[in-house]
């Protein structure tokens, strides 16, 4: 393709300004279409039916009830959803938990569906259906699942990464180990070693809009869905490998997305609507209450992590370990395994060993959450830091300073780094006036930080140049908070036009070619990267149109500032034509003027961000409040910058509902007992303080402008900084999330007590 | 002729060895030669592998050259939020 | 079931719908009347997407019978714009950037109007209390109280 992605040092016109973004006029004034907000002709209603067992095997289902209600289209099982995924053991689970098939895993796992005229009629249907479950016992919390003695959730699960290969299936579904040097070594030279406990509870993405999507399928094999979803076109790839039908026959349109946070990487309920819409022969819509939402779609894991870390007087880190359980809901995941790459990816640590175990559990299956698994690690690692840093009586900044990864460091993970903002960040926040504000009484302060991957994949853009010279840019990844405005920036830089003369939009999966979805922080990064390919196609079409006017060599013709310009003593008075201009001759020249681009955007460069925060504990209640919270992160180029500081802020805000006051509560039955914004309770404004932001900017060398990935690594440091910050405050280690009031409570009663 | 060093799960499946020299030139040749010589990766390979070079990891180009001296590192597949 | 029949005005317009008995104001809006703006982010009055003014008052649609909007007057984010031109408050989301999804946006801005409609000056405090019923999962609030702030000192200037 040709494209050079590397960085070159520039001056910009319009990346790193802060226009108004193009699609805000109709969020502001309810305009905007979201997933429920569709409707077709014709259409029916659809619902599910949910397990309320936490494991049973289904001996059988009897829909003859609710098919001859009147006005019931519809009502599908796994019969009607057979397995088609030819061994692919990843779709079969996501197959399996869109319809639960010889038993039902968890309490909400789908057990049958129908279609009605209406919603009442739906409900009421759904209440005729009979199921004969035979209760199993079932295990949901992550330790007493690991257990040789608890209810095995799958009898051909075998523990993988394990030698010799275990004789008994188990709910541990995988270890994996990741590290360097020798540890029992590296303990040897310690003056100090820390070594504790950590859990921390489920919690959920929390967006506020729940799944929906619509529906049609015909009899011919063709189908249109328009569905709330991170990627439209990995959406298109499951549905169609899962109902058997051609990918370029069903036609994925994306709405606006109402939040996902990962939360939306995978289908949940569109299959069924397809199978519903398939079977009833009408279009059907389906969305979940918010009820099911908590109960049947993606969580995080829980976690139970052990860490110990030793170190010299002086301060060097000489080893660390960490065993990390995470549960992954009844189907295998690499949530564990991720915890165990990141848990020490901020340090230059020359002894390392991590050990992740995937815990299989009768709760929903767990979807990434914002740079998954990743902020419970460092829960477990930064408070460790923390505790050693004050056993060895070092300020715990200059302690991360002295041990921080830096070029050239063997990264836990194994590969060594290249430029990296660990350093500044932490730099950053030793500089901030925020560390040296004064404290009153029960207010402690804490920080700590994060890291995450990123990364980029397959990503198409197209770039058409009006006759009026505007030009219209689609994308493939969907926009979850803004993309469209940074990636009109970026085309316009790249074109030298004014913002204003681009239009972003989202194009469906029958307008371009296949793009991942919006997910690890890739989607300003690897679209930006398809953009400024696709605008210097452009450019060359757009130079050789103005050469042909010219009559004069493309060689001979430069690109500036939106305009051909003719370069060379012999053509001194040819004035230069714009962007404008040449659009306008396109007919007479050669037709459209476009630019595509399909590319696989690598080289994401990692992130790292420091958060610095104060919390007052009241110690008779143990209730807590954020007094000030401040989020220092590299950015790589902030193209739009008060988005890269939305995304820091919101990350940040998620990181603080997980640590206070999120979780999955489960009762002994197995069934969620707070499936609703009410029991389930997240940040709401009077619980926060503003959310400072320094953008730090460390170029990334594989992106022309140095752009860097920005939307998970905030939430990575925040329950690690409050946990420290709440220590400091009252005085006790907290090594449970969340810290809700009657926890920190019991903490510091225990702790009195002696 | 590249070193390529394996993450702990995938040494053990390529019979304990935690590097291994392979002749390649880019990342496609590497996963064949690597899914002939040491079958155990096969499934690995399947369920994604990423390819991290002088630190910079690849997920998907398949086409990207392997540098002589270069340090390679095997990774598995990552997911994201 | 039999309808209700039901006369109101919705944004300044007289309007008459059939609803079930059952039926919430907000199903009413979106389903019935194809006022989408209004969203259901948990049915159950916790997250303020579906707020509405009826007769003065911030509530949750979803908390109200469609048969209650009986000759009583209902402010929807689609009557928040006059014409073409914005409300001091839209314009000032859009500034500041105070949406990254959008979802929760259209509840923000009704229950934002009605807090300056009865605190024309409201401290951060208040600001934040004010929208405490109101969830939004992007922007950890910031940036929306800092919008509010700043459409507070411009209405106030108008």
């Amino acid at each position: 393709m040709g494209f050079d992605p590397r960085y070159l040092e520039r001056n910009f016109t319009s990346v790193g300004t802060r226009p108004i973004r193009p699609d805000g006029l109709d969020k502001v004034t309810g305009r905007a279409r979201y997933g429920a907000d569709f409707n077709m002709a014709g259409q029916l209603v659809g619902a599910i039916l949910r397990s309320p067992h936490a494991h049973a095997k289904i001996r059988n289902i009897d829909t003859s009830k609710a098919e001859k209600l009147a006005g019931v289209k519809a009502v599908i099982t796994s019969a009607d959803l057979p397995d088609l995924t030819d061994g692919n053991s990843e779709m079969y689970a996501i197959l399996d938990n869109c319809m639960a098939r010889e038993k039902a895993l968890y309490d909400g796992h789908a057990v049958a569906a129908v279609a009605a005229v209406d919603a009442r009629t739906a409900r009421k249907a759904l209440k005729l259906i009979e199921i004969d479950y035979e209760v199993l016992p079932h295990v949901t919390d992550v330790d007493e699942a690991m257990k040789p003695t608890a209810p095995v959730l799958h009898e051909t699960v075998f523990t993988e990464g394990v030698e010799p290969k275990p004789g008994k299936p188990s709910n541990v579904a995988k270890r994996t180990q990741y590290g360097h040097g020798d540890i029992e070594a590296g303990f040897g030279q310690a003056d100090f070693i820390v070594e504790r406990s950590f859990k921390t509870e489920q919690t959920h993405q929390g967006y506020i809009e729940p799944h929906a999507c619509v529906a049609n399928a015909n009899s011919d094999g063709t189908a249109e869905l328009w569905v709330c979803t991170q990627g439209h076109f990995v959406y298109r790839q499951h549905c169609a490998e899962l109902l058997g039908m051609e990918v370029s026959k069903l036609r994925v349109t994306s709405s606006e997305i109402g939040g996902g946070f990962g939360g939306k990487t995978h289908v949940w309920a569109e299959p069924v609507a397809l199978a519903l819409s398939r079977k009833a022969g009408r279009p059907v819509k389906l969305v979940m209450t918010r009820d099911e939402v908590f109960r049947a779609s993606g969580p995080t894991s829980a976690t139970s992590i052990d860490v110990k870390i030793g170190a010299r007087k002086d301060g060097t880190i000489t080893a660390a370990s960490a065993t990390l359980r995470y549960s992954c809901g009844p189907y295998y995941g690499m949530w564990a395994e991720l915890g165990a790459m990141t848990a020490f990816a901020c340090y230059n640590l020359e002894n390392v060993e991590t050990v992740g175990y995937e815990v299989l559990v009768n709760r929903p299956k767990v979807a990434a959450y914002r740079a998954p698994s990743a902020p419970m690690a460092a829960f477990a690692v930064e408070s460790a830091v923390d505790e050693l840093a004050k056993s060895i009586g070092m300020d715990p900044v200059d302690f991360r300073i002295k041990n921080a990864a830096r070029e050239g460091t063997r990264s836990s993970y194994g590969p060594v780094y290249g430029p990296i903002g660990i350093g500044p960040t932490l730099e950053a926040a030793r500089n901030h006036p925020h560390m040296q504000a004064p404290l009153g009484k029960n207010q402690g302060r804490g920080m700590a930080c994060g890291f995450w991957f990123n990364f980029g994949g397959q990503t198409c853009t197209d770039l058409n140049v009006g006759t009026d010279g505007s030009v219209s840019l689609a994308v493939g990844t969907m926009d979850v908070g803004g993309s469209r405005a940074s990636l009109s920036m970026v085309a316009a830089e790249e074109l030298g036009i004014a913002y204003e003369h681009v239009k972003a939009v989202v194009a469906d999966t029958s307008s371009l070619g296949y793009n991942d979805m919006t997910d690890g922080s890739r989607g300003t990064f690897s679209t930006s990267l398809a953009t400024i390919s696709a605008a210097r196609n452009a450019i060359k079409v757009l130079r050789e149109r103005a050469a042909q006017t010219w009559d004069i060599p493309v060689d001979d013709v430069a690109w500036e500032k939106g305009h051909a310009v003719a370069k060379g003593e012999k053509y001194g008075n040819l004035p230069a034509l714009s962007l404008k201009e040449i659009a306008a001759g396109a007919g007479n020249t050669g037709g459209p003027i476009a630019g595509h681009s399909e590319l696989v955007a690598d080289g994401a460069g990692v992130s790292f961000a420091t958060h610095i925060c104060d919390i007052e504990v009241d110690p008779e209640t143990g209730a807590t409040r954020v007094l000030r919270y401040t989020v220092l992160q590299d950015a790589g180029k902030a193209v739009h910058p008060t988005y890269v500081e939305g995304q820091y802020q919101g990350g940040a805000a998620q990181g603080i509902g997980w640590a206070l006051n999120e979780e999955y509560i489960y009762g002994k039955d197995g069934r969620l007992q707070n499936a609703g914004f009410l029991d389930y309770r997240i940040p709401v404004c009077s619980d926060l303080p503003m959310i400072d932001t320094q953008i730090l900017e460390i170029p990334n060398p594989n992106h022309p402008y140095g752009v860097r990935g920005v939307g998970e690594t905030s939430i990575v440091p925040p329950l690690a900084a409050i946990a420290n910050a709440v220590s400091n405050a009252a005085g006790v280690r907290m090594t449970h999330i969340p810290m809700s009031p009657p926890r920190i409570l019991a903490t510091i009663k225990a702790e009195q007590a002696g | 002729m590249v070193e390529v060093t394996l993450w702990g799960s995938l040494a053990a499946a390529a019979g304990a060895k935690d590097k291994l020299e392979i002749e390649a030139k880019d990342i496609r040749e590497l996963f064949r030669k690597l899914a002939e010589q040491y079958p155990g990766l096969e499934p690995f390979i399947d369920r994604g592998i990423a390819v991290a070079i002088d630190g910079v990891i690849y997920r998907d180009t398949w086409s990207k050259e392997l540098p002589q001296g270069a340090e390679i590192f095997l990774l598995p597949r990552l997911a994201g939020g | 079931m039999a309808g209700v029949a039901v006369s109101t005005t919705i944004n300044g317009d007289d309007v008459e719908f059939l609803c079930q008995p059952d039926e919430t104001l907000l199903d009413v809006l979106r389903d019935r009347l194809g006022l989408t703006g209004a969203k259901e982010g948990c049915g159950t009055g916790d997250c303020g997407a579906c707020s509405i003014i009826l007769d003065d008052r911030l509530v949750c649609s979803c908390l109200v019978l469609g048969a209650e909007a009986q000759g009583r007057r209902v402010e929807t984010i689609e009557g928040m714009a006059q014409g073409d031109k914005l409300h001091p408050l839209q314009q000032k989301f859009l500034e500041h950037a105070a949406l990254q999804c959008g979802i929760c946006t259209p509840g923000f801005l009704i229950a934002a109007k009605d807090l300056l409609a009865k605190n024309p000056d409201p401290t951060e405090e208040e600001i934040r209390f004010g929208l405490a019923g109101n969830l939004c999962r992007c922007t950890g609030y910031d940036k929306i109280v800092r919008a509010v702030q700043d459409a507070a000192s411009v209405m106030k200037g108008a």
